[in-house]
């Protein structure tokens, strides 16, 4: 069973496209990649199973048309029977086109292997991560969209060959206009750990204490939805059920009270510590580990514990 | 503009879960459906709003049974012009996209607007699925919209950012946070809605490509291990030696 996996590769490679391509080297015998864009490290992801990699240069990382275009063209040139996506911005616009375009079911946001005992199904996450579904395809072909940090990656072998394939994949009907990215900012989806904070905080002038034990942990922030429908933090910081469901390894809630549509969009996380000073607050039933008291004094002294940890180890 | 706002019901955010049939179905009982938030808050929303200030019309079209008219109609009375309904179950989103992008075809919609994803399914493939199924460009998880002639400015998030984008109307758009924020209806708004035309429309045969098997709950979480306040050293040590998350 041949696998293709899309990678998406602007500023090299994310760790969910390692996932995707170890994801599919566990359910097909052989893994090609293909890619877009202009990266040049794409030959390290034979070390994650991909026997090859396919890039098409002409195609830039706008247009979800073109890509689909590239994806389509790459499937019919190698055979493959399942198409990998990682379940991340691009590929949310992808994956649906190509599904219609192959005529082939989408398993969309999978967090497991898929089972072939009865057919061909998945686990997803559905009622925003309120309960799990499995989704049967029905299709010859597949398209499985793998949510991040459901697996880790794992080196199985060496750097691949990377060849140059032209996909005629025509140009692109969506013009980049400008990019904008924050400097030095984790993005949310792909963190391993989240720091997230509530209106417990008071203000927005005091997110410096969450933002100390961010870095000092090397991860990710977030915030609670009226947090940011305020103004006191940007939007796409907002987890929830309507917001940015995420489910990283570690995810500290400081000042948030833990509302259903709030436990919806971060219960997958593996690991929650619940910080409030109000030892009835919802959040600690969702909590592994908590702690009753002020975050303007225990933010602080966790940093100082982290740092100390860090030095030591 | 001529535009279409997709809209999905979804349970309402408080509602419980549980399934019935041998977990192979949603337990509907007690639900209360409401518009799915992204549809309602962002897409429907900035519709309306591209309408006040140049013109044009706004149709929602759901794909649903009968008992889905209400839901339809809590729509229409944040402000659409008229509502379809196609009258048949929302199988899968390739169903559902199917039936919608037919009705889009037919009728000439410059533009048509999706939530980002529902609340129940999470799945964000309609949107992607229709502009595939009608030929014309996607831009997913849009966070603002504005129309120039037939040209759409528009930002969109992508991983780490956000991307500014240009493209020629038609297309697809499926609508984020930050678009437009919530409208309540007001009373004249739901009296109006009763009346709004409403068109039943027939599905059109389609392959099925996928189905929801089976559900399942999550595991109950074991009870939460309090710490005390002053030894953080003692969370941090928890979090490496037992959690192994640092
Ligand atoms: C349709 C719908 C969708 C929604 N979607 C989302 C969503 O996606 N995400 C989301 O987050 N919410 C969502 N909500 C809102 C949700 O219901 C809650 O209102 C919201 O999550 C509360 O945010 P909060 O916990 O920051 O604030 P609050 O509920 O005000 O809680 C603040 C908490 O901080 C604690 N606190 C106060 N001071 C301190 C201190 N000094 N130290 C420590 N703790 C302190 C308090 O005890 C309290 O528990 C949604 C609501 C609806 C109706």
């Amino acid at each position: 069973m041949k696998t293709l996996v899309y990678i998406h590769s602007d500023n090299g490679i994310s760790k969910a496209s390692l996932e995707a391509v170890t994801y599919a080297k566990k359910i097909g015998s052989e893994v090609i990649a293909v890619s877009g864009g202009s990266s040049s490290d794409l030959a390290k992801l034979g070390e994650y199973g991909a026997s090859k990699v396919l890039v098409d240069r002409a195609v830039v990382n706008g247009d979800a048309q073109q890509i689909t275009r590239m994806v389509a063209a790459a499937a019919e040139s190698t055979g493959a029977e399942i198409i990998v996506f990682s379940h991340e911005i691009t590929a949310k616009a992808v994956a649906p086109r190509l599904s219609v375009r192959l005529k082939a079911g989408l398993i969309s946001g999978a967090i497991a292997l898929p089972d072939l005992s009865n057919g061909f199904s998945c686990k997803v996450n559905v009622f925003s991560g309120k309960a799990f579904g499995n989704v049967t395809v029905k299709t010859d072909k597949k398209i499985i969209s793998l949510l991040p940090n459901s697996l880790q990656p794992e080196v199985t072998g060496a750097a691949c060959a990377v060849e140059e394939f032209n996909s005629n994949a025509g140009s692109a009907a969506i013009k980049v206009v400008e990019t904008k990215k924050p400097e030095g900012n984790i993005p949310l989806p792909e963190a391993e750990l989240v720091v997230s904070a509530g209106r417990g905080l008071k203000g927005p002038e005091n997110w410096g204490i969450v933002e100390d034990l961010a870095n000092a942990l090397g991860a990710a922030t977030a915030c609670s939805r009226p947090v940011a429908d305020i103004g006191w933090r940007p939007h796409h910081e907002h987890v929830g059920q309507t917001g940015v469901a995420i489910r990283p390894n570690l995810y500290i809630a400081a000042g948030i009270s833990g509302a259903i549509q709030h436990l919806a969009g971060v219960n997958g996380s593996k690991v929650i510590v619940v910080i409030n000073t109000d030892s009835e607050a919802p959040f600690f039933k969702a909590a592994d580990y908590g702690v009753v008291g002020d975050v303007f004094e225990i933010l602080p002294k966790l940093t100082e514990a982290v740092k100390k940890f860090h030095a030591a180890n | 503009m001529k535009i279409l706002v997709c809209i999905s019901k979804s349970p309402d955010t408080t509602s419980k879960i549980a399934f019935t049939d041998g977990n192979t179905k949603f337990d509907e009982n007690g639900v209360q459906y409401i518009v799915n938030p992204y549809d309602e808050w962002y897409a429907l929303v900035r519709a309306l709003e591209i309408k006040e200030a140049q013109g044009g019309n706004v149709t929602i079209i759901t794909v649903g049974n009968a008992a889905d008219e209400a839901v339809i109609r809590k729509a229409l009375a944040i402000g659409a012009d008229d509502a379809v309904r196609i009258d048949a179950d929302p199988t899968d989103a390739y169903f559902t996209a199917f039936q919608i992008a037919e009705y889009a075809k037919n009728n000439q919609f410059d533009l048509v607007l999706t939530g980002k994803e529902t609340i129940n399914y999470n799945g964000s493939q309609v949107g992607g699925m229709i502009a595939e199924a009608m030929d014309i460009p996607f831009i997913s998880l849009a966070t603002k919209l504005d129309i120039n002639g037939s040209t759409l400015k528009l930002e969109q998030e992508i991983l780490g950012g956000i991307q500014v984008v240009e493209v020629n109307a038609p297309a697809v758009v499926s609508c984020a946070k930050g678009m437009a924020e919530q409208r309540i209806p007001n009373m004249r708004g739901i009296m109006a809605a009763r009346t709004k035309p409403l068109q039943v429309v027939a599905p059109v045969a389609c392959d099925v490509m996928t189905a929801y098997t089976s559900y399942s709950l999550p595991e109950a979480k074991k009870a939460c291990r309090m710490i005390d306040p002053n030894n953080m050293d003692e969370l941090v040590n928890l979090l490496h030696t037992e959690a192994k998350v640092i």
